[in-house]
């Protein structure tokens, strides 16, 4: 990607992040806020990152690939299962980088 | 309050290498952290710029990734609303999610006549570490060596963020109906598919809270 459309990503994120965040503090009255965007704004966190995470587990040639021998995906769903289990950032890292690191060492 | 405020500094050394190893130069991780300000969009941002997305669509998707601070500025106004024009737009620029968190703690407390003095001093202090934790990432991420396979961090990471926020049926459906759209999607030119993945997947999970009914998850996740 060239530096100019880096730098437009930098600058559009940046407008539109800064408008949002001034939005009912100077720009909208406060009362306009519809109770179904405080509600869905909920679900936008999950739905993204579930969006972003998966298809980087299962389509890792830029094919889908549900076998076993598809690391990142064995890695990833480990991750997964520490997360919920330990509820810990690092720890989940950790334990994803290390099965994958594993796998692809006993690969080679 | 402080654990809050250092909780950023492991956050912003690890954007810092990773935007790194997704293929963005020095300067612009430096500047995703400094202009955009928010961090979990960009850990987003960087995963779609080493994906080679089009930047309209990673823009979107750093806007959409931020729509909850529309929540914040709501929440906040009332409190703000005898402050200088000055005021509202330096608070407003340091609205970050722990800056919320402090702010609103603080605000429930009461004592909200010298607040603005505190949500500034947390929310520059907040700036501060996480514009230093992302130099020491860059720097530490410079000397990775690429065999390390640093990048699946990224994803790795957003796992770890994204398995606290399933609290409910309603959320649990709403990420797995995202996840399996983007996978079904993934062929669409641009990563357009994200954004139609994630529109559908709130879309589900706010249908399924009016018809389960009675279970709102919490507010205010990152």
């Amino acid at each position: 990607m060239s530096r100019a459309a880096l730098w437009g990503i930098i600058l559009g994120g940046m407008v539109l992040t800064y408008l949002t965040r001034l939005s009912f503090i100077a720009l909208v009255p406060q009362e306009r806020l519809p109770g179904w965007f405080k509600r869905g704004l909920v679900y936008v966190p999950p739905a993204v990152l579930a969006a972003i995470t998966l298809p980087e587990l299962v389509r890792p040639g830029d094919s889908l690939d549900l076998s076993l021998g598809n690391y990142r995906l064995i890695a990833g769903l480990l991750a997964g299962l520490v997360a919920w289990r330990m509820k810990n950032t690092w720890l989940t890292i950790l334990a994803g980088l290390v099965v994958f690191w594993g796998l692809a060492a006993i690969q080679s | 309050m402080l654990p809050l405020m250092l909780g950023v500094i492991p956050f912003g050394l690890i954007f810092g290498a990773l935007a790194l190893a997704s293929g963005v130069p020095p300067l612009e991780v430096q500047g995703l952290s400094l202009f955009v300000f928010a961090g979990s969009a960009q850990f987003i941002a960087a995963g779609l710029i080493g994906d080679g997305a089009a930047p309209v669509v990673i823009v979107l998707t750093i806007f959409v990734v931020n729509l909850r601070h529309a929540l914040y500025s709501a929440t906040i106004a009332p409190h703000v609303r005898r402050l200088s024009a000055r005021w509202k737009v330096s608070l407003s620029w340091l609205l970050t999610d722990e800056a919320f968190a402090m702010a609103s703690v603080r605000y429930r407390d009461g004592d909200t006549a010298q607040a603005h003095w505190f949500t500034l001093g947390t929310g520059l202090t907040l700036w501060a570490f996480w514009q230093s934790s992302t130099a020491l990432g860059i720097a530490v991420g410079a000397v990775v060596p690429e065999g390390l396979a640093l990048d699946f961090a990224l994803p790795l990471t957003f796992i770890a963020l994204l398995i606290p926020l399933v609290t409910n049926r309603p959320t649990l459906v709403a990420a797995l109906s995202a996840g399996v759209l983007a996978v079904a999607l993934a062929g669409l030119p641009y990563k357009i598919g994200l954004l139609l993945a994630v529109m559908l997947g709130v879309g589900v999970g706010l249908g399924l809270e009016s018809f389960w009914g009675g279970e709102t998850p919490e507010e205010g996740q990152s």
